[in-house]
């Protein structure tokens, strides 16, 4: 901590200070994180094949590897089920499996269920399953990795399209302004949900179908902020320095006018998140998102909706939900405050700027 | 011979102001008296400002101050904030140094007079308005009765200082503080103010607290001074006294600091820029269906040049267009006309050839604080016109180049891998100059690079530039409002007023024996102290 707070600079460490200081936010970051790095090894903690298991002797790890069913004196040369019974009681007399502490992916339909699917909660599904007997639990938790990971990259998507559109109006100026504005307007008012219901019409939208189409748009809201910053930072003193330096226009950007609009693109970044993550999931829930069968939060609800007798898929899809966007709308508040530099002063300087220390000459 | 009063007004006792833990004033005392103008002076970050608002309770809550605070017969100590708004607006008046900000952009003039006389004096309506319309013509404004509708942007700096001093007058004050009223202003304007200024006081019989850091307008314009350094006090007596035998070795530093001496003579008179007409308009908006007014000319055209190692100090008042000048010679900025740099046409050259030609021409820009990234350290500030002009060095070389420059600009080499927000107004400048003279360039642009310093940091600064000019056999384009430091650096001027050459030529010739009326005018209003 003591080498990486060396190298960054003495504003960022003020800003770290002050995220740090919010607690709200600093817990929230620590849980999401937490629930993400979870998330991420879902195959290890909801599964419906064994982690590790031992047989006749040797080693598999079927959660790695599709060992075929004749491996363990089936007849099919298909992927071994090691929940059909005769696998398992197979494996069991030769061997033995590790099982995740959820033994269910999100698409496996369990067979046994003692109730007529939606099934309420019980040991066995802890938050019960959906109307096609898949375990609740299982799902929520792919689900919420597919759509934090959809808001990732479709937010990554955004900031370099909309910071390189915003970059270079704002930078050049003049006509490339006018014209990228004009045009961004027109572009702003097509109505993105319509194109992604008439999509779904023509193709099967999958994961990157939806980035796409998403990404198309997405990037609109970041342009503003990111002109507005580069149209400022264009005309300081320390700009006009390096083009008198006679650097090229991208060397400028990058080095000089960029590391100052990212202030303000940075605390856009948490509230692109939360969008993303809504616009999926309304998409879902309303059949035009991701393909049938993917665990995602918006079918959830759907099912919730449509089952109103089986409470437990409405009320897990809704904490779910809110919690998550909770805590990034939590996270966000930090970030943007930490960056308010009305919060840094108050936490850095002692001493207000006496007017005299900028005094400036009548030409300024 | 005007008699200052002797009747103490506002009294400061032991004064110490402690933000958080740090002490910023320490045992300040002072008076000042009914009618007299007591200045207040020091360089920045004296705590000259902070006094005065401290002495007021004006300062933010972190902000302790401490010590006996008298305003005639009221102890400011224990006054409760009913008693302070009271007085503020009242018995004292402010006038601050920024005119640009001081007034509301959304309301006219004569309203925002008129809320202090109705908050303070419950004037409202016909009887408002005719009061402030007497203000308006205390403070000499021209057309009263036009202006008190006016808003705020549509007149200039000068006039809205004015108005801020009808503000604080508005209620016959007894006190008026004046923190830098003058410092954002020209050099004529500032006269007129501090002339009405005094003025005012006289016909009102108020005490006068004038903060500044400059002076030359002590000398002509206060009856005592009291000089601070580092939130110490160094010095107190009446100006005559103090100016002619400064007790404290600040004082005598300050008064000392005005830059002197004269650049070494330019030996060659072949010109290395030579520009023919080069003039810089700007087109105005056309209305609906008008006909296009025609262009608005910041800089008609005219023709300059300047030789191997010599300064051109190119002078004028804000609005002037020496700084457009300055871009349009750089190619920073639109500009028409001839532009011959060393037989190369600039005015001819696009692209890469023009990005090559840059390294020979260079620029300081007057606001240390704005002309350094934030972000980079002084290693990359400086050394990234070299990485890119010349590839093809090692870092090793660059490293060597940096560093060696540094101390050319008499700057430690260790500051190469701190920020710039480390460093002093006059450090960043330093910076600012090895950023230009990494890349060894032939004529370096000076854009007021001393205007933002204090005067003894402005000697250092000018003192360097002209080791460098003689070391390197630099040509310098030097833009300046500030007579004393041109006279210090340039070896001929050209005077411009609204775009226009005034007047040009030597310069010791000009600033002594001006030809036109408006240099005269400007000679009169710097108060440039005799050459020794």
């Amino acid at each position: 901590m003591s080498l990486l707070s060396r190298e960054l600079s003495p504003i960022t460490r003020r800003r770290l200070a002050v995220f740090r200081d919010n607690r709200r936010a600093r817990v929230s970051l620590w849980i999401f994180a937490a629930l993400f790095v979870v998330s991420l090894v879902a195959e290890l903690i909801a599964n419906d094949r064994p982690i590790v298991m031992q047989y006749e002797g040797k080693w598999y790890v079927p959660v790695m590897v599709d060992y075929p069913d004749t491996e363990f004196g089936g007849f099919l040369p298909s992927p071994a089920d090691y929940r059909d019974p005769f696998v398992h009681d197979e494996i069991t007399a030769n061997g033995w499996m590790l099982w995740p502490p959820i033994p269910f992916s999100y698409e496996t339909l369990d067979m046994q269920l003692d109730h007529p699917a939606p099934s309420p909660p019980t040991t066995r599904h802890w938050l019960g399953t959906d109307d096609q007997g898949r375990d609740v639990l299982a799902r929520v938790i792919y689900g919420f990795r597919l759509s934090v990971i959809f808001a990732l990259v479709l937010t990554a998507g955004s900031l370099v399209l909309g910071v390189l559109a915003g970059g270079i109006q704002g930078y050049f100026g003049g006509k490339v302004d006018l014209i990228g504005q004009r045009f961004t307007e027109i572009w702003s008012g097509l109505p993105m949900l319509f194109l992604l219901i008439i999509l779904a019409s023509l193709v099967e939208p999958n994961f990157w179908w939806l980035l796409g189409i998403m990404l198309l748009f997405s990037w609109l809201g970041l342009v503003d902020v990111v002109r507005a910053e580069f149209l400022r930072a264009r005309n300081l003193e320390y700009v006009r320095a390096a083009r008198a330096m006679g650097l090229p226009s991208w060397l400028i950007m990058w080095r000089h006018v960029l590391p100052n609009a990212m202030v303000a693109t940075l605390t856009f970044i948490p509230f692109l998140f939360t969008g993303a993550i809504t616009t999926l999931t309304a998409l879902d829930f309303l059949g035009f998102g991701l393909p049938p069968g993917s665990p995602s939060l918006g079918e959830l609800v759907a099912q919730g909706k449509n089952n109103l007798q089986a409470p437990w898929l409405g009320i897990t899809a809704f904490i779910t939900l809110s919690v998550m966007l909770s805590l990034l709308v939590f996270i966000g508040e930090g970030l943007r405050d930490a960056f308010d530099p009305r919060h840094i002063q108050h936490a850095a300087s002692p001493s207000p700027a006496t007017n005299e220390s900028r005094r400036s000459g009548p030409d300024a | 011979m005007r008699e200052p009063g002797t009747t103490p007004l506002l009294q400061l006792h032991d004064l110490t102001i402690a933000f958080d833990e740090v002490t910023v004033v320490e045992r300040l005392s002072l008076t000042v008296n009914r009618g007299e103008t007591l200045a207040l002076v020091g360089e920045s970050g004296s705590g000259k400002s902070v006094s005065a608002l401290g002495a007021m309770n004006l300062l933010p809550p972190n902000a302790r101050v401490k010590g006996r605070r008298r305003l005639g017969e009221t102890d400011l100590t224990t006054l409760n904030d009913r008693g302070w708004r009271g007085l503020r607006g009242g018995r004292v008046g402010f006038v601050f140094q920024e005119p640009m900000t001081s007034l509301n952009p959304l309301h006219p003039i004569g309203k925002q007079i008129g809320e202090t006389l109705r908050l303070h004096q419950g004037l409202s309506g016909k009887a408002a308005r005719a009061r402030t319309r007497e203000l308006l013509e205390q403070v000499r404004l021209p057309r009263a009765e036009e202006l008190l509708d006016a808003w705020p942007h549509q007149i200039s700096g000068g006039q809205r200082q004015r108005v801020m001093i009808a503000m604080a007058i508005a209620n016959g004050p007894e006190l008026l503080i004046a923190d830098e009223p003058t410092t954002a202003l020209d050099v004529t304007v500032q006269q007129e103010i501090l002339i009405l200024l005094a003025e005012l006081r006289d016909m009102h019989g108020m005490g006068m607290l004038f903060i500044t850091h400059d002076l030359n307008l002590v000398r002509r314009h206060a009856d005592r001074i009291c000089v601070l350094n580092g939130g110490r006090e160094q010095e107190t007596g009446p100006v005559t006294e103090v100016f002619n035998h400064p007790r404290s070795d600040y004082t005598r530093l300050l008064l000392e600091a005005e830059p002197t001496g004269r650049p070494t003579p330019a030996t060659q008179v072949a010109p290395l820029l030579n520009a023919r007409r080069i003039g810089v308009s700007f087109p105005r908006p056309t209305r609906l269906f008008a006909r296009r007014p025609p262009p608005f000319e910041a800089v008609k055209p005219l023709d300059l040049h300047v030789a191997p190692g010599e300064t051109l100090g190119i002078v004028g008042e804000s609005g002037s267009g020496k700084t457009t000048l300055a871009l349009a010679l750089l190619r920073l900025g639109q500009g028409s006309g001839e532009i011959e740099f060393d037989g190369i046409r600039l005015d001819q050259l696009t692209g890469n050839t023009l990005r090559r030609q840059r390294s020979n021409l260079q620029v300081v820009f007057q606001d240390p604080y704005g002309s350094l990234s934030p972000r980079l350290p002084v290693f990359d500030i400086v050394s990234e016109g070299l990485r890119f002009h010349h590839p093809e060095l090692t870092k090793a070389d660059v490293d060597r180049r940096v560093r060696a420059t540094l101390r050319e600009v008499g700057l430690p080499e260790e500051c190469a891998s701190r920020y710039p927000h480390e460093f002093s107004g006059g450090q960043r400048q330093r910076i600012a100059v090895a950023r230009a003279i990494i890349l060894e360039p032939r004529l370096v642009v000076l854009d007021e690079p001393t205007s933002a310093l204090d005067r003894s940091v402005q000697k250092q600064l000018v003192e360097l530039l002209r080791d460098l000019q003689a070391r390197r056999h630099l040509s310098y384009l030097f833009i300046s409002h500030d007579l004393a430091v041109v006279r210090a650096m340039a070896h001929r001027v050209l005077v411009l007023k609204d775009g226009e050459v005034m007047e040009e030529g030597d310069c010791l010739q000009v600033l002594e024996n001006p030809a036109s009326d408006y240099t005269r005018a400007l000679v009169a209003a710097a108060g440039l102290s005799p050459r020794e």
